[in-house]
């Protein structure tokens, strides 16, 4: 019992670190139809620039609270990640909107090469651990243990998609997003600057990354210049799982995903009668993935019998 | 094309003529290393050409056709090495590694007939990981794949007596075993690309195409949309399974980390950025994307040049420059650098 409920907790707090960075992925998409290849990179980048500012203050004012040294590192994260995010639509995709549409996804890749390669010579190729200024906090619950840190991440993340999903569904941006994604054309001529609210969409993206960033680097007390890609990677298929496009989707997928890994983790060798080890736990993902998209080719919560060519 | 007037077999004398000579060309003028890259770069237009057929002909994103090149990789070093004690010769090897590849080419294929576009990417890119996982962890209970160390001591090609491996002397010509290597590859290329030609000529290629363009009204005009996928897949997988065996006698040591997802993104940025279903821009974007890597090394030299000293380790820059110009191409030309005449219509028309 004790040990599911560990796994269970573990996998929520993994699951909405996905999901807040498939958000992102499926923002997008829903949009203009690409793969944002770059977005787990973006997500990198905010977890570095995170960690740089709260080890200056760290070091440099010892004595600041710790959630204070915190707001700061995510005060200059999150306007980093939207200029980055703006930027890269702006100079990688925008030119490329009613390009074949495999050409989008060769630039996406080429940005993520680029910002790896940057990150790694910014901040080099060495593990960068979270500087201990984050509450230590340890409760128990029936037996398994909850952190500070997982308590934030989960908080905050519930937060975070409910204030989303206001926005999306009452504001006048969030209505023009979804006219947007509906038909582009149309929803120009209903006067929607069209290019504003792909623009606005990159930006909340990149917004919701750079928190990811921070919270995924937190969770595990290390950051690095590669870990964008597993994340996004990861992230990618949680936004498919549930699937791509729909903002509910993506919540779902990435905590099912989350939850899949962790109990994958943690069951996967009673389950193989000891033949697979816990190191199986990426194969175990990938193979619901699999089995969820064969049985419902467009995802969880994905619109059925609409074609994505 | 302005060949018109001069008779083929000039054009083809010439070419056939350089391309029998480019090693010692290579060899003679930059050095023996770039006679083993155009090895690599020989290697990597077969697996271009494989991928091409999926994705370029069939219009199927396959993120994970890196598994097939693995899988053939594999096969040749568990018959072909003292991991298993067996030492098959590799015309025996490589069919047997190209068939399981095919195999599981339409294992693959199967349960992802539905699918479409982005979710097709995503459940081929999770077959890529499992396979490239199994691959890394299959040393224990029963040691099949000897983990990340990967298999070493693979049996290089071997002809009769001779080893492709070794120099050797053959007519008053020393050969090392790089040139003796770029032989048998381009063998293999030519045997391909002439199998990819006579494809896309063909009903199957001309059904491929129906179905990258509409699956809808492809099977409406009585196309078995089911069977040629499946085909398409596994031609393409058997590609990458004959690419992988030469690969794994090449090297003579594999290991799970060559195959991994990066790798699969490459070969499809060699045929995007070449020019899709297009076989000599396949060709061209495969050798570009080998080579280009390599060339940036010299920015080293570069920066000496202009700064009078190194600022950047060229090692860390190279690739920060390969994705630069990934996008630069991209932008400037968007289906790809040499696209086949349809695509340059269909982007004429779409930009108007």
């Amino acid at each position: 019992m004790d040990i599911f409920l560990q796994q269970l907790i573990n996998g929520l707090v993994l699951g909405s670190v996905y999901a807040l960075v498939a958000l992102g992925y499926t923002m997008v998409y829903g949009i203009i139809e690409l793969i944002n290849f770059a977005h787990g990179e973006v997500t990198m980048m905010g977890a570095l620039v995170a960690l740089s500012v709260i080890g200056a203050l760290a070091l440099g004012m010892p004595g600041l609270p710790g959630v204070l040294i915190l707001a700061a590192g995510l005060a200059l994260a999150i306007p980093v990640c939207v200029a980055l995010g703006l930027l890269i639509e702006r100079v990688a995709y925008r030119p490329l909107r009613n390009a074949p549409r495999l050409a989008p996804l060769i630039t996406a890749i080429g940005v993520s090469i680029v910002l790896q390669n940057l990150a790694m010579l910014i901040w080099g190729k060495q593990y960068i651990s979270f500087p201990p200024v984050l509450p230590q906090g340890r409760y128990e619950i029936l037996g398994a243990h909850i952190t500070d840190v997982q308590i934030a991440i989960l908080v905050l993340t519930v937060l975070i998609m409910l204030g989303l999903i206001l926005m999306v569904q009452r504001t006048r941006l969030g209505r023009a997003m979804r006219a947007t994604a509906q038909s582009r054309q149309v929803a120009s001529l209903m006067g929607v600057d069209v290019n504003r609210v792909i623009a606005s969409t990159f930006a909340i993206g990149s917004a919701l990354a750079a928190v990811a960033g921070v919270m995924v680097s937190a969770y595990y007390g290390l950051a690095h210049y590669y870990m964008g890609f597993m994340l996004g990677l990861k992230a990618f298929s949680a936004a498919v799982l549930g699937g791509i496009g729909n903002l509910g989707g993506a919540m779902l997928g990435g905590l099912l995903l989350g939850l899949i890994e962790s109990f994958g983790a943690g069951y996967i060798g009673d389950l193989t009668g000891g033949f697979l080890g816990s190191h199986y736990q990426d194969v175990f993902a990938f193979f619901v993935l699999i089995a969820v998209l064969v049985f419902r080719p467009s995802g969880l919560l994905g619109a059925r019998g609409i074609e994505r060519a | 094309m302005p060949e018109g007037k001069r008779p083929r077999w000039l054009v083809f004398g010439l070419l056939a003529l350089g391309l029998a000579l480019l090693p010692f060309l290579v060899d003679a003028g930059l050095g023996r290393s770039w006679v083993r890259l155009i090895d690599l770069a020989l290697l990597y237009v077969m697996l271009a050409l494989g991928l091409n057929i999926v994705v370029g002909y069939a219009g199927l994103l396959d993120l994970g056709y890196v598994a097939f090149y693995a899988l053939g990789a594999y096969v040749y070093a568990w018959l072909a090495s003292p991991h298993f004690g067996l030492h098959l010769p590799f015309w025996a090897a490589l069919p047997l590694g190209a068939a399981l590849a095919a195999l599981f080419g339409v294992l693959l294929g199967t349960p992802t007939l539905r699918l479409r576009g982005d979710y097709l990417a995503i459940v081929t890119l999770g077959f890529g990981e499992i396979i490239r996982i199994f691959m890394n962890n299959l040393n224990a209970p029963v040691n099949i794949t000897n983990g990340p160390q990967g298999i070493n001591l693979i049996d290089p090609v071997r002809v009769g007596d001779m080893s492709l491996s070794q120099t050797q002397t053959l007519f008053g010509i020393t050969f090392t075993g790089a040139h003796l290597t770029y032989y048998l590859f381009l063998l293999f290329t030519l045997a391909l690309i002439f199998i990819s030609m006579r494809l896309e000529d063909s009903r199957i290629g001309r059904a491929w195409v129906a179905i990258r363009e509409d699956e809808t009204a492809a099977a409406a005009t009585g196309i078995n949309t089911r069977n040629l996928k499946l085909l398409a897949f596994a031609m393409g997988a058997t590609f990458g399974g004959l690419a992988g065996g030469l690969f794994a006698s090449f090297q003579g040591f594999i290991s799970p980390e060559s195959f991994n997802l990066m790798e699969s993104i490459m070969i499809l940025c060699m045929i995007v950025l070449g020019g899709m279903g297009h076989i000599p821009g396949v060709i061209f974007g495969a050798v570009l994307l080998t080579l280009l890597p390599e060339a940036l090394r010299y920015t080293g030299d570069w920066q000496r040049n202009l700064f009078g000293q190194i600022y950047i380790d060229p090692a860390d820059l190279r690739m920060l420059l390969f994705g630069l110009a990934l996008v630069a191409v991209m932008l400037y030309r968007p289906a790809g650098l040499m696209p086949s005449a349809r695509r340059r219509r269909e982007f004429a028309d779409a930009a108007e």
